[in-house]
Formats: structure tokens, sequence, C-alpha cells
């Protein structure tokens, strides 16, 4: 059967509708880094033996995941660091092609990650009209959001003028988790957005979230509280070394990592 | 035609035991497929493609005018370097071209000459090189967010624009000091700009997808462009090393190839709009009727490069956050 192999079969429940289909997913992406000797003669002996740059790595990083999820599903997705967490979610958004394998979705998946760019030399200001019209919106329907971003950052007076790079990093990540919630989304994923803020806004971040996923089709949320995880999600998938380890409701899969991390 | 069955309400257990792994790939695609999902990381049609970066042009200005405020944060005198720079940039070439090395040979007006040549090479010039680095500059934004990447390098060549439009204003106010009068003829010079602005789009769409798989061309490019700008008349007259008894006059295939030089035919057309003392000097002391053959080729080159180079960037979609 089946079972005896790495790769078990997917379930498949007819009688629900799939918005996120995962199929023997393989990412394998490159690392340029310091390496080698790193002076010009020993780069142009390598270039000559027709070497490849000996900084360059390949990273396996998802090693042929697979899994459906369905329409009004909140899925959490814990693991250890470097298993492969925020490289499934990169792969979902699209932001990272498939060595292999494919992954299909309905309608644009959207990322909240901790470091999504904004422009550090801008204005907090700045960075959300940059940021909705990044996510297509039309210039009314930013001005529109404005507002209801800024309260929703609760930034303290005045740092909305200020350049990003003067912000906390908790300040950054409200900023940002407040300019990508403005919209809704098909697929919301959520990478550690919510780690770096406080308390209060970590409230505030939750009920919102709790709002997209009635408005979107489906939530995926990578955390490493995993509170948090079981309060929000009702599945969860254990990733381990970029291959699944377990998937199923979240108590379970919760209680089976704590005793296997020991905590 | 296997998939009623294998779907049935029996689901996913049977499909195990049916097929070995490399089927149950297989009915997971087919079954996404059936739901009508679509591949991710999939580059959209073409037609597609275009309507999305349209849909995206306020975010172009909007990223390029950020982009223009944010260069000169960090100085002290800000904004100010935007109209300081172009007109730094004229002294230097006046010092050495005019003074020093008195390259005018017999050119009327030289500095005007001159500036209209350096601003409008440079236009192309920034919009090429950073137009290289648009996707590697980027790739924090790319990996974040999902938009045609093609935005970047068309909001690099807003940049290189809006730039130009301020050393415009030194370029006008030197034209006039020397005393050229305002006609209507200049009104030419907008549809000059907007051909060059297509071909710079075009040209950075090109380095730009070459850039972003390969860092060695933003290095080994600021070579390419000044063996570009000594061929393309920036500093000298092509006309006047093409008159009669020349080098170039023995070689007449060598003077058409240089005609054609895309940064040689807008500087060239924009001095013709521009400088009537130059195009006067061109036209009747050289005796060269070439304005409309400039024409034709400024309109070839700007369509050629607008379109292939957004189909070249176009085809590499998929690839652009990846490494």
């Amino acid at each position: 059967m089946a079972d005896t192999k790495v790769r078990k079969a997917v379930e498949i429940d007819p009688n629900r509708e799939p918005i996120v289909v995962v199929d023997d997913l393989h990412i394998i992406y490159r690392v340029y880094g310091a390496g080698g000797k790193g002076n010009a003669a020993s780069a142009f002996s390598r270039v000559l033996r027709r070497e490849s740059r000996p900084s360059m790595t390949e990273v396996h990083a998802i090693k042929g995941l697979s899994f459906v999820v369905y329409r009004g599903e909140a899925v959490g997705i814990i693991g250890t660091n470097g298993s492969g967490k925020s490289t499934l979610l990169k792969a979902i958004a699209g932001l990272l092609p498939p060595h292999s394998g494919g992954v299909y979705t309905d309608g644009q998946p959207s990322l909240l990650g901790v470091n999504a760019a904004l422009m550090k030399d801008l204005t907090g200001e700045r960075n959300i009209v940059l940021g909705c019209l990044a996510m297509g919106m039309t210039p009314a329907e930013t001005k529109a959001k404005y507002q209801e971003i800024v309260d929703f950052a609760g930034l303290k007076k005045g740092f909305i003028q200020y350049p990003m790079r003067t912000y906390s990093s908790g300040m950054g990540a409200r900023l940002r988790f407040a300019i990508a919630a403005a919209k809704t989304h098909d697929v919301l994923l959520i990478d550690e957005a919510l780690a770096t803020g406080d308390a209060k806004f970590k409230v505030k971040s939750k009920r919102r979230i709790e709002e997209l996923r009635k408005e979107a089709g489906a939530v995926f949320l990578v955390a490493h509280q995993l509170d948090v995880v079981k309060e929000t999600c009702d599945r969860v998938i254990w990733i381990d070394d970029g291959m699944m380890h377990m998937d199923g409701p979240a108590d379970e899969v919760v209680a089976a990592y704590i005793e296997a991390t020991g905590k | 035609m296997s998939h009623p069955e294998r779907l049935g309400s029996s689901g996913g257990e049977s499909v195990g035991t049916i097929a070995g792994p490399p089927h149950v790939s297989e009915t997971l695609a087919d079954y996404a497929a059936r739901h009508g999902l679509k591949q991710s990381a999939a580059r959209p049609p073409l037609r597609k493609y275009i309507q999305d970066v349209w849909a995206r042009r306020n975010f172009i200005w909007a990223f390029a005018s950020a982009k223009n405020i944010s260069m000169y944060t960090d100085s002290r005198l800000g904004q100010v370097w935007q109209l300081l720079t172009p007109i730094l940039n004229v002294a230097v070439y006046y010092l050495i071209f005019g003074v020093l090395l008195n390259t005018s040979r017999g050119i009327p007006d030289f500095i005007p000459f001159l500036v209209t040549g350096v601003f409008m090479f440079g236009f192309t010039q920034r919009s090429i090189q950073s137009g290289s680095k648009s996707v590697g500059d980027n790739l924090s934004l790319i990996r974040a967010l999902y938009f045609p990447r093609a935005t970047l390098p068309l909001a690099i060549a807003v940049v290189e624009l809006q730039q130009l439009l301020t050393s415009l204003i030194v370029l006008m106010a030197i034209i006039f000091a020397f005393g050229e009068p305002l006609t209507f003829n200049m009104l030419l010079f907008l549809p000059i700009l907007v051909l060059q602005l297509m071909f710079n789009i075009g040209a950075s769409l090109v380095v730009a997808r070459l850039g972003a798989f390969n860092r060695d061309i933003t290095q080994l490019l600021p070579f390419i462009m000044r063996t570009w700008l000594y061929a393309s008349g920036v500093i000298f007259s092509l006309p006047t090393l093409m008159g009669p008894g020349s080098k170039l006059a023995q070689y007449p295939w060598a003077a058409d190839l240089l005609q054609m030089n895309p940064a040689y035919v807008y500087i060239e057309l924009s001095r013709h709009v521009l400088l009537g003392k130059y195009s006067d000097y061109v036209e009747n002391t050289l005796n060269m009727q070439h304005v409309g053959q400039l024409w034709l080729y400024a309109v070839i080159w700007s369509v050629v490069a607008l379109v292939g180079g957004f189909l070249f960037f176009f085809r590499a979609e998929e690839r652009y956050g990846r490494g």
C-alpha cells in the first residue's frame, strides 16, 4: 500500500471546494553569499576551469509536499526554524517558482510577511499610498482606506510623517500589517507578521484576521506561538525538514508537536 | 477520461490504492484544473499582463516620484541637487571640451550643442544603467507582493524622465541665453522626447532581464555606455566628421551605420529642433539633408525597442523572484 512510501496519497474530500492545491512541490533556491578566497586571481582561475561560484549553494527547502486546502479553512503551519514554513508560504503566493510539482490556487494569494518590503527612506504616509497602489487599488480607494490604515497601525503621534527607517521593528510591523490588511484577499498568507507587535496590537490584529478569514477563501498562518495557532486555526500542518510530518485538527497536531519538541 | 471514477465518492483512499505516487500527482493537478484553480507562479497571458501593467500605472508614477524624492534625502541641500547636478555637469564639460580642448570645430554656439547632447544621452544612459538593477535592487519587494514585474523598469524610466524634465529647465535657459529665438519648431521636441522615452523603456526592460539573472552585466554596462557615448556624437558633431574629404566619407557604410545609432538619432534630432543655428549649419554649410531620415529611424527604434523589450522581459516574468 501507499503508506509504506515516504509520500502518502492525499485524501480528497469530493464534497468541498478546494482553494489551494499543493501537488508534490519541490522548491530549490540558490543562495549567493561570501565564499571562496575572494580575490580576483582565484575568481579568474575558477572561471577558466568552468566551475560555478563556490559561494553559490542550492538549498532544497521543500521536498515533495502535497495537500489540499478547502474554502473557509484556517491552516496553521508549524515546525522548527528552517523547516521550510516561510518558503512554503512564498511558494503558495507564487513568489518562489517551484522546481517541480505545482501550486494551484483560486485567485491571487497575498502574503503578509515580517519583511514585506516597504521603502525605508520614505515616510509612513508615502508607504501607505505605495503599498495600496502596488496591491492594485485605485487612487480613490487608497484615499478612502488611508485613515483606516493610520488608525489601525496606531503609531505614536507624528510618526506617520517620519521616514520608516526611524521606526522601531514593532512599529514597522504594525504599519505593514495595517497596509496589507486593508484589502480583502482570496487566499491570505500570514508569516509571523504579528510576532513583534505589543499585546494591544495582537488583540486588534487577531480580530482583523477573523474578519479577513470570513471574507477570504482561506487563511494560512505561520507562527511560533502555539497558543496563537491553536486559537486562530482549525487545521494544522507540521512540516519537518521540508517534508510533511503531520496534518490534522489543530489540537491534535499541536499536542503532538509539543510532545515531540519536549516543551 | 478516467477522472469520474477516480474521483467518485470513494475519495482519496481509492486514488492511493489504484495509483502509485506518480499518478497521485497527476490526479492532483487534474483535480485542481477541474476546479478552476490556476498555477500560482505561472505567467499570465500577454493580454492580461498588459492590462495588469496598465492597471498599476498609478503605482508606477507614485513609485517613481517616491524614488526621486528619496534620492537626495540624506544631503543637506536636498532637492536643490536635482537642479545643481545638471548645472555642474555642464560646467565640467564646458571646462574640458569648450575651454581646454576646444573641440568646437566651427560648430556655432558650441555650449548649447554640447549641453543638449550631454542631457539627452544621459537620459538614455541612466535609464539603462538603473534599469539593469531594477529587479535586483527590489528583490524584497518582488518577494513580498505580487505585481507585474515590468512595472519596475517602467518606473525607473519614469524616474529618469522626471530628472530630465528638471535638467531641461537648465537646457532651455542656456539655449535662450545664447540668443536662440522661440519658434514653433521647438514643439517638435515633445514627440522626440516621447520617442526617446519609448526607446529607453524598451532598452531598460531588456537590461532588466539580463541584469536580473546575471549581475555581471551591471559591472560591464558603464564601459559599454562610455563607448556608446563616443560613438554617438555627444561631444562632437558627427555630420562635421562626415564632410567631403574626411575619412568617414571614404567609407559610406560606416557613416550610414553611425547614423542609425539610436542615441545619435535622438540627440541629433533634438539639436535640429532646438538649435536653429546648428540646424542651419548642418543643412546649408555642410549640405546634409538627413532630418527626414532621422525621424524615420527614431520611430523605428522606439517601436522596435518598446515592443521587443516588453516581450523579452515578459517571457521571464515568473522567474524574477528566484535566486
